[in-house]
């Protein structure tokens, strides 16, 4: 059973919405709709999420995003089409037990932190705590915890308006943590950060799931954040326009929409070894040194350099998969995909 | 041709009209009232002339220097030492005046009607922030309470609660309460959605998002109405001595028409005091809220 499923999943905001969705179904762009004054946020969404994944939506302002992500905790309801969060239908939900689901199973990272101004570090990251009932000395025990799980310990007692940017997204962070739900539903919890601290934070999260194995849908306009954490990557404009992980989406986008954005990403970090190889043929490798298949490429530079055969890509099982030069890297850093993009159309329609 | 159509027009259109009704309608409510609800207005009557009577009492048990000094300590408790010394001397001025019996029981005319008023504004206030359809019902209800000029709701208030204090008091906090109410829908509507959100996405009920997040986000802006229901309560002291509201609105009415400048200025010199006193002290209060005192430490 998946984490989180969502089947033919639609959001229209305005009068009108649900002929929108009706034309939405049979074809109609959806900025060809005959209702004026409704903006379709979210068409046709088909996914589902395993437990323990990073799922990154990524798309930019006006993509409907902020909306997904607001259906998934029930702040916002579908205006057709279903959501399962670990198999229980959130539409068959009255409100009560609505509330009681995101008490126990969803916690929620904000954009802008979201914090009470008036109370401390410790208070704030105790308020999940709080509404779930938990008498004050357990709460805050607990909120001690999650403090110190997240490098805070030594700023519990202060407030908000003495910590900086980064600081007080671990004080969201640990708010959520703090609640010990399985769900972790982050809106672009890291896009009003400065790019180093934004970065420190990308590592601090991805440590933290490798203890803690939440399931954790990620919200981004940003495609090197979504590539840098998302296990899987569903670009978004509306409906899906691809889904697949960082390398899928880069070596093979889905058409020229994706492939635009990915212009812009530093190709070195999310590109591994395997993505840059080519085939053996008919040399014998024995003698060439050996990289891992999920080596990033900004750390062959050095190998590949230093050594005057190729690099040997070799599998978990030591097994030769294929090698690496500086002519195979260099080539598949230059691939442009927006260029290239109508030849690949090209290519798949030929019987393979 | 013009005075042919300004005839036609007084003569077939204007002449038709009854006279005006809307005056003699109020009038045969407010007597119809008066009959039908006599012992809900007596009730409201003795309940206020009670709360008045005894916090008048409680000021003026204790010497006017002990009390002087009182007020001083309490200004003293709600912002600091300097303000502290300022209303006590001020406070001091007004023991001087031969009004000090007035200036009490002025004061516990205002303390009485504010806090009546700010207790039936906050809930108000919070069912326009939540309700638009209450807001827009209102708004108007409250522009009329504010603009329609005091005299015209004393004369149905005296006939139904005969001259004297209480009068003077539900005027008063006619007069006063509509600023509690828009500052604290204003108050609640200014809370940052992403934390209400926050709220909702952890699974707080309303009651709860209400109570620990909107109000006491919300809470300097309701002090600020607080300061603002006691200020304009306090302007209202003069009107509620013409119909025997006694203070020092009773003083000043009596003094203009004597023509008594002295008595006049003592009675006035001790309502600015005075005004001062309420006016700071909320003030001080109003920046020790939990929240203001957080905003004071980003700057």
């Amino acid at each position: 059973m998946s984490a989180i499923a969502v089947d033919s999943l639609y959001k229209v905001f305005g009068k009108g919405a649900r002929s929108a969705v009706a034309q939405l179904k049979s074809g109609t762009p959806r900025d060809q709709l005959s209702a004026k004054n409704v903006t379709a946020a979210v068409i046709d969404h088909n996914w589902s999420i395993e437990a323990g994944e990073i799922f990154v939506v990524m798309g930019l302002s006006g993509s409907g995003k902020s909306t997904l992500i607001r259906m998934l905790n029930g702040l916002i309801k579908p205006t057709s089409g279903t959501i399962r969060i670990g198999g229980v239908e959130l539409g068959s939900l009255s409100k009560r037990e609505l509330r009681r689901l995101r008490r126990e199973k969803i916690s929620m990272v904000f954009q802008h932190f979201a914090l009470l101004p008036h109370r401390t570090v410790v208070e704030n990251v105790a308020f999940g705590l709080e509404i779930k009932g938990l008498s004050k000395t357990e709460r805050l025990e607990r909120a001690r915890e999650a403090v110190e799980l997240v490098g805070l310990a030594g700023h519990e007692d202060k407030l908000p308006a003495q910590l900086s940017g980064g600081m007080k997204q671990r004080v969201g962070l640990a708010r959520a943590l703090a609640a010990d739900t399985e769900i972790l539903l982050m809106d672009e919890a890291f896009s009003a950060l400065d790019p180093l601290i934004r970065q420190e934070m990308q590592d601090q999260l991805l440590d933290l799931q490798s203890k803690l194995g939440k399931t954790i849908v990620f919200i981004t306009h940003d495609l090197n954040e979504a590539m840098r954490i998302g296990d899987r990557i569903a670009i978004c404009d509306g409906e899906v326009k691809q889904l697949g992980t960082a390398e899928d989406i880069l070596m093979r986008p889905a058409d020229e929409y994706v492939a635009e954005f990915t212009a812009d990403v530093d190709r070195t970090r999310v590109l591994t070894a395997e993505a840059v190889m080519e085939p053996c043929g008919t040399r014998d490798t024995s003698a060439f040194p050996k990289v891992e298949s999920d080596v990033p490429v900004n750390e062959l530079y050095e190998p590949v350099l230093s050594s005057k055969a190729p690099l040997l890509v070799v599998d978990d099982n030591a097994d030769p998969l294929g090698v690496v030069t500086p002519r195979s890297i260099i080539k598949s850093l230059s691939y442009d995909p927006a260029a290239e993009h109508g030849t690949a159309i090209e290519e798949e329609r030929q019987p393979a | 041709m013009i005075e042919y159509l300004r005839n036609w027009f007084w003569t077939y259109i204007w002449k038709p009209l009854p006279d005006m009704p809307f005056g003699d309608w109020m009038e045969s409510f407010i007597r119809w009232a008066r009959d039908a609800w006599a012992t809900g207005f007596d009730a409201v009557d003795s309940g206020l002339e009670f709360l008045y009577v005894h916090l008048a009492d409680g000021l003026l048990w204790l010497p006017s220097g002990v009390m002087v000094l009182l007020f001083a300590a309490v200004a003293w408790a709600a912002k600091g030492w300097k303000l502290g010394v300022g209303i006590g001397l001020g406070m001091f001025v007004v023991a001087w005046t031969p009004y000090w019996e007035q200036t009490m029981q002025t004061l516990s005319m205002v303390l009485v009607s504010a806090a009546i008023a700010i207790l039936l504004a906050i809930p108000l206030g919070i069912a326009a922030a939540e309700s638009k359809a209450f807001s827009a019902v209102a708004r108007p209800v409250l522009d009329f309470m504010q603009t329609l000029p005091a005299f015209v709701y004393l004369i149905p208030v005296v006939m139904l609660f005969s001259v004297g204090v209480v009068p003077g008091i539900i005027a008063t906090i006619i007069f006063a309460m509509p600023p509690g109410v828009r500052l604290t829908e204003l108050g609640l509507r200014q809370v940052d959605r992403e934390v209400v959100e926050a709220g909702q996405a952890f699974g707080a009920s309303p009651a709860r998002i209400l109570a620990r997040i909107k109000l006491p986000l919300a809470l300097p802006t309701i002090m600020a109405g607080l300061n603002q229901v006691i200020m304009l309560a306090l302007s209202m002291v003069v009107i509620a001595g013409l119909v025997g509201g006694g203070g020092l609105g009773s003083v000043i009415s009596g003094s203009l028409g004597r023509l008594d400048i002295a008595a006049g200025f003592n009675a006035g010199l001790a309502v600015v005091l005075l005004a001062i006193l309420l006016d700071r002290v909320t003030q001080g209060l109003s920046d020790r809220t939990p929240v203001a005192r957080a905003a004071k430490l980003a700057r």
